[in-house]
């Protein structure tokens, strides 16, 4: 049985083009608007999405994500909640793959079996968590494949080809490469040295690579989408989300017209990013 | 790890764990990082020539050995056990954090890194950073709290006199926790070139292990200096705790002596029941930083701020190895709140003629319910981790002197 994601990434491979893998914070700006952006996303152009678990220390992104993951905290956000939010999204779209992104402490209090339970229930497919390596593999990777979810790595311009077995080991779905050495939503990323960095990963792997941390823009995209299986836009439009809101930090009816106005010029940058056909 | 371990010096195991505590639990782009120190590190331990010149700069620039002091007066006054004060206030730079920076900075150099980053909360471990950076011609890039660069302003200007570059936090309550925060984006970004300068004995493995190594001086130290001037072993240790390295330097070398009680004090700020920093007694085992410990959180995980007068304690989180040395029951954790550390705070100055640091004076502050309870024959080592000139202006503000 083919999972949502692997169908998906399947599917965009036959049209000869990369995915567009969009983040958006779970929660931000508050429960009800954070839903609209979701159910917008697939329309919008965007063939994967990521929904970020806020954390109070997000030690690996940079201010525009931080600042997503506060107000959604400040606006009452939860794990639960954005559990709710992936059951909620669900009712209405049964393809679109859903990958949860966070740090692990929220998921251990929880209780990872019953985090695992309530996440498959809610029907999430796959989960990325910045704080467990390879390493750590028991607390949440091995569990989650056993229940069934993917768990997808990340890969690192540090992540020599010594090191990137271990990495691709447990990894399914697909594989996270992360284009600096960074957090999130710093510098454009070098895109000859990503490209490069992509074939170096698919000499070690049959998963599609997904290339994220510095897209911006739909030129960024077009330009990743050349080499890479997907391309993944985050600050971007948490910050679009940002610049929508009211003095109060609340959502205003722009607030989902601008995430989609983006994820649409995104999405045909991606679409521009192979000119022949794959195969 | 089991639960009854013939050995509590033992740890942590290969993973870097002390039973469920301890770990690797850091983003990718560190991992090998992390991994080439702690090789790096294996392979100083068995060159004799690093210890050699570490010895050195101890004896010469840090002035070690730091006395172990008989406190005539505080033993009177207390009128039980005999109380001795380990005077790591006397180092260079003015507390224990020099021992683990001496150490660290070592290793940099044979791992070729010019530039070190550090966290600092009282300011102690970053003037620590920025002075042997200087010593060895290193870059030094120091985060701090912008409310610890508030309070604790004389030890910032150390910090720029001595050539670091002082970067103030604003984010989260902008004290410890946002700093390291910081300090780990900056190291996930400048990783190719940079150490990372741990000032406690947390996040991920081999940084509690290790620093702990290089804390583990004050505890040799205060084993022969005892030997020689009691002829035995200390009967009880006492230390502050906020990531707890001064704390586990001191008690790591008597772990295994069972008739030595070992005790370690939290902040407990304005009380357990309001706002404190007391990881063990008000918090619960969690993943933070590159390591799982007892944190302060929330019903959902989500990291709390801690609050002591102390900026040195104010941590939400503790060491690992500590976590494990509780839950064992090997170690005791006892609280202070910011009005015993105040009154103890005086009470050495007006009867030693020596001012404590605020973090020292809550190990300074339980000595008052632990030593009239022992016989006159019980030794009792108080750590004095650090002198009180950083907190001069802090104190004479509460207490309503203009200076
Ligand atoms: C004098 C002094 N003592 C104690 C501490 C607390 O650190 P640790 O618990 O790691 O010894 C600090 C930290 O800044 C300090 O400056």
């Amino acid at each position: 049985m083919s999972t949502r994601i692997e169908t998906r990434f399947a599917a965009v491979k036959a049209e000869g083009r990369a995915a567009l893998v969009t983040f958006v914070m779970g929660g931000d700006p508050g429960y009800e608007s954070s839903l609209e952006i979701l159910k917008a996303l697939p329309e919008a152009g965007a063939d994967l999405i990521e929904l970020g678990m806020p954390f109070s220390d997000p030690m690996a992104d940079g201010p525009p994500i931080q600042a997503a993951g506060l107000r959604a905290l400040k606006a009452g956000q939860t794990l639960k909640k954005t559990l709710g939010l992936v059951a909620e999204f669900r009712k209405t779209d049964k393809d679109t793959p859903l990958v949860l992104m966070g740090y692990y402490n929220p998921i251990y209090i929880y209780g990872v079996d019953a985090f695992l339970k309530d996440a498959n229930a809610a029907g999430v497919d796959g989960l990325i968590v910045v704080d467990l390596p390879p390493e750590e593999d028991a607390e949440l990777c091995l569990p989650a494949i056993k229940a069934g979810l993917n768990f997808i790595r990340l890969a690192t311009p540090t992540t020599d080809d010594k090191r990137l077995p271990a990495v691709l080991e447990n990894t399914s779905g697909f594989v996270y490469y992360v284009s600096v050495t960074g957090i999130t939503g710093a510098a454009t990323p070098d895109f000859n040295a990503v490209s490069q960095a992509v074939a170096r990963i698919k000499r070690h792997t049959t998963l599609p690579v997904a290339v994220g941390f510095g897209v911006k823009t739909a030129d960024h995209a077009r330009a990743v989408a050349e080499g890479a299986d997907g391309v993944v836009v985050g600050s971007a439009l948490v910050e679009t989300v940002r610049l929508s809101l009211d003095k109060e930090a609340r959502a205003t009816e722009k607030t989902v017209s601008s995430v989609t106005k983006l994820v649409r010029e995104l999405a045909a940058g991606v679409r521009s990013g192979r000119p022949v056909a794959a195969e | 790890m089991n639960d009854r371990p013939n050995s509590f010096r033992s740890g942590p195991d290969d993973s870097g764990h002390f039973g469920i505590y301890g770990g690797r639990f850091v983003a990718e782009t560190l991992m090998p990082n992390i991994l080439a120190l702690e090789e790096a590190y294996e392979e100083a331990k068995k060159d004799p020539s690093y210890f050699k010149e570490m010895d050195g700069h101890l004896k010469h620039y840090v002035g070690r050995p730091s006395p172990l002091y008989f406190a005539e007066r505080l033993t009177e006054h207390f009128g039980g056990a005999k109380i001795y004060l380990k005077r790591e206030e006397l180092n260079h730079t003015g507390s224990h954090k020099v021992n683990n920076v001496l150490g660290q900075i070592m290793l940099a150099r044979r791992m070729k890194k010019p530039r070190i980053i550090a966290e600092t909360g009282a300011g102690q471990h970053g003037v620590a950073t920025a002075t042997l950076c200087a010593r060895f011609g290193l870059e030094c890039v120091v985060y701090m709290g912008a409310v610890d660069v508030a309070r604790q302003a004389p030890n910032v200007f150390r910090m720029k006199m001595l050539g670091a570059t002082v970067v103030p936090v604003q984010s989260g309550a902008k004290t410890l926790k946002d700093a390291m925060n910081e300090a780990l984006r900056d190291w996930v970004t400048n990783v190719h070139n940079t150490f990372y300068c741990i000032g406690t004995v947390a996040g991920p493995h081999p940084y509690p292990a290790m620093v702990r190594d290089f804390q583990s001086i004050i505890g040799r130290e205060t084993r022969e200096q005892m030997q020689e001037l009691e002829g035995r072993l200390p009967d009880s240790l006492i230390a502050c705790v906020g990531g707890g390295s001064n704390a586990m330097g001191l008690f790591h070398p008597f772990l295994d002596d069972p008739s030595v009680e070992i005790y370690g004090v939290e902040a407990a700020g304005h009380g357990l029941d309001k706002l404190h920093a007391a990881s063990i007694n008000g918090g619960r085992p969690g993943v933070l930083h590159g390591n799982r410990t007892y944190l302060l959180m929330n019903q959902d995980g989500q990291i709390e701020e801690g609050h002591s007068i102390s900026a040195g304690l104010d941590y939400p989180g503790i060491g690992p190895e500590h976590s494990w040395l509780a839950d064992t029951g090997r170690a005791k954790y006892l609280t202070c709140t910011d009005e015993e550390a105040l009154e103890a705070f005086g009470t050495l100055s007006k009867l030693e003629g020596i001012i404590p640091a605020l973090e020292s004076a809550h190990a300074l502050a339980k000595v008052k319910e632990l030593a009239p309870k022992k016989p006159k024959d019980h030794l009792m080592v108080v750590n004095l981790s650090g002198r009180g000139d950083k907190d001069v202006p802090q104190v004479a503000e509460i207490m309503g002197t203009s200076l």
